[in-house]
């Protein structure tokens, strides 16, 4: 259990620099409603990093002003070196819902990631087959959603973030839908997915044991306004097996995690 | 079970509850002894049927015209109407208003009025039957253009789809569904349309013969009208549905029910 710095990224540079940034919205009678004060946050290149925290404690808003979905209302993100303005598009998005379309297949919901592009999709057919098998979903490439499970379907929409290759994989309580057995299953896919490919991934979620199977840092905010309470550093050995969570290490910080949220009032 | 064995069952349920009725019908004139002149038996209409066949063919041909350029007008100028409204909020604002306005005039109301503008031709019914169809197809179709989850758009942003795009491959198939529910609901409206302005003033026309047949006290051949009149319904209905399924089989397919 090793509390660090919101900026220790470990070794080389930080790839992403969230700098005091601070989001408001306006809430229907007018007044301010403070989403995310003062985050400051640096991430390293392909490190995985979770934001951890109650519902409505700005996690989700924070993904999405890394993804220049929205932009921040003081304070900047800086991906690579570019300050970010707009969506961002060199990332593969994953949200809770799988977002597939229905009228397309497996293989056609995968390739959108081209045509939305406004680039052909043909030549990347076979390198989507070979995603969409390395994910247990070989023989679906002509499936409609419908004819899919829940993880089923959210594998393809991991595919389809994953299918041009980006440096940067954003996750938004991509699992959070899902049974817990396929949920773990969906866990172990996506560490092999990610020590594999070295992409940089920021993973949301409000489950703990989630964060710490997953994550090289989790980042524990407090609820609204979110700000960071703590920086974990998860130094278990990789590639994690689903039986660490049996180790003492692992519940040392799923422990220490729960205290933090005992503190702030989240857990009774 | 196979889906033919399936259709073929679902065939013989509708095919069983029609028999059902006329057989009813049949008893209910018989037992009740009710006079021919007010509810004939079944097989008097079909009689009647066979007996003015040429008649009614040709005017069933007349209506079928009509319900079919009124309700392809209108299908012609709601849905890109709806796209104008959905796709400029300021158009939309301008349109929106006087279109709803246009809806609270009952339709029926305006067919005299058609006939002094259009004369006693086709057009004043063709006219009736588009502005019935109409609204209903605007409404769907804008509620289905609009009917897109916001995660899908971001998605779409994150991977730089200028607006054009996102409309012609997400929005637009996305609304498919919601613009046949109001093709079906159309088509219906259609048959109500063209028949409304054949009340009003023609000389041809399945509703000229209805208002003829009631004038002479005819129900045999009022009713055999009916039969036919509510067979091109079906068969109108039905064929719209035919269409729906060739666009949009990922829909049909997925959408869990009798049919």
């Amino acid at each position: 259990m090793k509390t660090t710095s919101a900026k220790d990224v470990g070794a080389g540079d930080a790839f992403i620099r969230i700098d005091q940034v601070c989001k408001t919205f306006a809430a229907r009678d007018g007044a301010p409603i403070v989403a995310v004060d003062n985050v400051d946050l640096h991430i390293g290149g392909a490190e995985f990093v979770s934001l951890l925290g109650p519902s409505g404690c700005g996690k989700s808003t924070l993904l999405s002003l890394v993804a220049g979905l929205i932009q921040p209302s003081a304070g900047g993100v800086d991906i690579g070196g570019a300050e970010i303005a707009a969506p961002y598009t060199n990332v593969g998005i994953v949200f809770q819902s799988d977002l597939l379309l229905d009228w397309r297949t497996v293989l056609g919901n995968v390739l959108v990631q081209f045509e939305m592009r406004g680039q052909d999709p043909r030549p990347h057919e076979a390198r989507a087959r070979e995603l969409i098998a390395s994910v247990g979903l070989a023989g679906f490439e002509k499936k409609y959603p419908w004819e899919l499970s829940g993880g089923m379907r959210q594998r393809v929409s991991i595919c389809r973030a994953l299918i041009h290759d980006p440096p940067l994989l954003l996750m938004d309580e991509p699992f959070g839908a899902l049974d817990a057995l396929t949920r773990e299953q969906l866990q172990v896919d996506l560490q092999r997915i990610w020590q594999s490919s070295r992409k940089t991934v920021l993973f949301v979620t409000h489950s703990i044991s989630e964060a710490v199977f997953l994550s090289d840092r989790v980042v524990v905010m407090t609820p609204r306004p979110g700000k960071i309470r703590e920086v974990l550093r998860i130094d278990l050995p990789r590639p994690r097996a689903i039986d660490v969570r049996d180790t003492e290490a692992f519940a040392a910080n799923v422990r220490h995690i729960n205290r933090l949220f005992q503190d702030m009032g989240v857990i009774h | 079970m196979s889906p033919a064995a399936e259709r073929l069952k679902n065939f013989a349920w509708s095919a069983g509850s029609f028999l059902l009725i006329f057989v009813a019908w049949d008893l209910a004139v018989r037992l009740l002894r009710i006079p021919a002149y007010l509810l004939p038996p079944p097989l008097t209409v079909f009689w009647a049927i066979v007996e003015h066949w040429r008649t009614l063919g040709i005017h069933t041909l007349w209506t079928t015209g009509t319900i079919l350029a009124g309700f392809i007008a209108a299908a012609l100028v709601a849905i890109p109407l709806a796209m104008v409204i959905v796709v400029s909020p300021t158009l939309g604002r301008l349109i929106y208003p006087p279109m709803v306005a246009t809806q609270a005039i009952p339709k029926i109301a305006l067919a005299p009025l058609f006939i002094v503008w259009f004369g006693f031709g086709l057009m004043p019914k063709v006219a009736v039957a588009f502005l019935i169809a109409f609204f209903p197809i605007v409404i769907d179709t804008i509620v289905g253009l609009r009917n897109i989850e916001p995660g899908m758009i971001q998605l779409a942003r994150s991977m730089g789809a200028p607006p054009h795009r996102v409309f012609l491959k997400l929005r637009l198939p996305n609304a498919l569904p919601m613009i046949f529910g109001g093709l079906k609901v159309a088509s219906a409206l259609a048959v109500v349309g063209a028949l409304t302005g054949e009340f009003v003033g023609s000389d041809k026309g399945l509703g000229y013969i209805l208002l003829q047949a009631s004038g002479n006290l005819n129900t045999s051949l009022l009713f055999a009208t009916l039969v036919i009149l509510s067979l091109v319904a079906m068969v109108f209905f039905y064929a719209v549905e035919l269409v729906e399924r060739i666009l949009i089989p990922w829909h049909v397919s997925q959408r869990a029910h009798p049919s």
